[in-house]
């Protein structure tokens, strides 16, 4: 019916379409991840530097999203991304001369109202980081431990006592609000 | 999913939202905005996409780095519109109005008749073929005006092809933009449309009355 012919000046495509067949437009996986992403990111750094985690989390993930193949777990492999960009930002912190306890007295350092719960963030910013990561990554991002052994090193059961043990950490210096009555 | 105790419920709700925000509308617009700019300086933003309100409903508008590729009617699903750019063109895909603010300018203003005539970069990379040349006579059908599909087809060079005409513009990936509503049947009716006739029919009295 359609009388199709040589095209005359050939369009090709950007970008190679055979092998990004099937896999949804990147808007989709910020919609549905980022969300989750940023509350990870926000639990393992605390919310000054969780906007530029998020970011380079998302940047790197764009850019690498062609190539990524089309039955992958995308949240998985975005908690990924965002672990090793939270690990570079720590590391960062760590070379700077800035001394980290003085960070809990400024509360709100950004001005955002988003920024929540000073409490949370001194209580979380106490935690051996491999317990911060490991709450992050079971209690928000939903990570098997095996799946957070693989990403922060270390056994299984190593994962599971880090999160269990941040988690009886943070019942102690967290306390319910309903004391406060 | 995870079943907790009410202490561990407390903390991962806490966790999940301090403040009650965390993932509030201003916080996710602040990361979607600088994601977008960030792809822009980084070449990474393939196709960038906003929707318009319009009388003829809702239209989907897509853009590459060449140019406006696509213009999709609400009837035309936007999710799959945009799975097939995603398939065709690229994965990296990303509401991002300003790089549509042009196009959109130029729609609101053919809407409210005060544009005849669309000054836009085309990617035509979604047509081929005789299609593509069909559609790229369209835009010499002047405002207000029609052809039918017999004279478009002669004017692409193949006097036959009155159907393949129909399909070209069936499959129109700039509707609007790239004027198929002009095209009708010899008896004068209006035929198909890719948004629906009731739309070809807003259209052509529209234009018909300015």
């Amino acid at each position: 019916m359609a009388r199709e012919r040589p095209p005359v000046r050939a369009p090709e495509g950007t970008a190679p379409a055979r092998e990004a067949a099937g896999k949804p437009p990147f808007e989709r996986l910020v919609t549905a991840h980022g969300p989750m992403v940023f509350r990870v990111v926000r639990a393992v750094l605390g919310p000054a530097d969780a906007d530029d985690a998020w970011s380079e989390t998302f940047l790197a993930a764009l850019r690498a999203y062609p190539g990524l193949p089309a039955d992958a777990n995308t949240e998985a492999w975005l908690v990924t991304i965002a672990h090793r960009k939270a690990v570079d930002v720590l590391r960062g912190n760590a070379r700077r001369p800035t001394p980290v306890d003085a960070v809990p007295e400024r509360p709100a350092r950004t001005g955002r109202p988003d920024d929540g719960d000073p409490d949370l963030w001194r209580a979380l910013a106490a935690l051996p980081e491999r317990q911060r990561q490991a709450v992050a990554y079971h209690y928000l991002a939903g990570l098997p431990y095996r799946e957070i052994a693989a990403l922060t090193g270390g056994s299984t059961d190593a994962a599971r006592r880090a999160a269990s043990d941040g988690m009886k950490t943070l019942r102690r210096t967290y306390p319910p609000p309903t004391e406060e009555r | 999913m995870i079943t907790h105790d009410p202490d561990t419920a407390r903390l991962v709700s806490a966790l999940a939202a301090s403040g009650g925000a965390g993932t509030d509308p201003a916080t996710a617009a602040r990361l979607h905005a600088r994601l977008v700019a960030d792809a822009g300086d980084a070449g990474l933003l393939d196709v960038a996409y906003r929707t318009l309100d319009t009388p003829a409903g809702s239209l989907l508008l897509a853009a590459t780095e060449q140019g406006l590729v696509t213009v999709a009617y609400a009837v035309q699903d936007h999710a799959a519109v945009l799975q097939r750019l995603a398939d065709r063109v690229s994965p990296r895909v990303l509401r991002a109005p300003g790089r549509l603010d042009t196009a959109a300018r130029q729609l609101d203003e053919y809407f409210a008749g005060r544009r005849r005539a669309f000054d836009l970069p085309l990617d035509w990379r979604l047509s081929k073929g005789f299609r593509r040349e069909v559609l790229a006579h369209l835009p010499r059908i002047a405002y207000g005006s029609t052809e039918s599909y017999a004279q478009v087809a002669e004017a692409a060079g193949s006097p036959r092809a009155v159907r393949a005409v129909g399909t070209a513009c069936a499959t129109n990936p700039l509707p609007v933009v790239v004027p198929c509503h002009r095209v009708v049947r010899s008896d004068g009716s209006h035929g198909q449309y890719v948004g629906g006739v009731a739309v070809k029919d807003l259209l052509l009295g529209m234009e018909a009355a300015a």
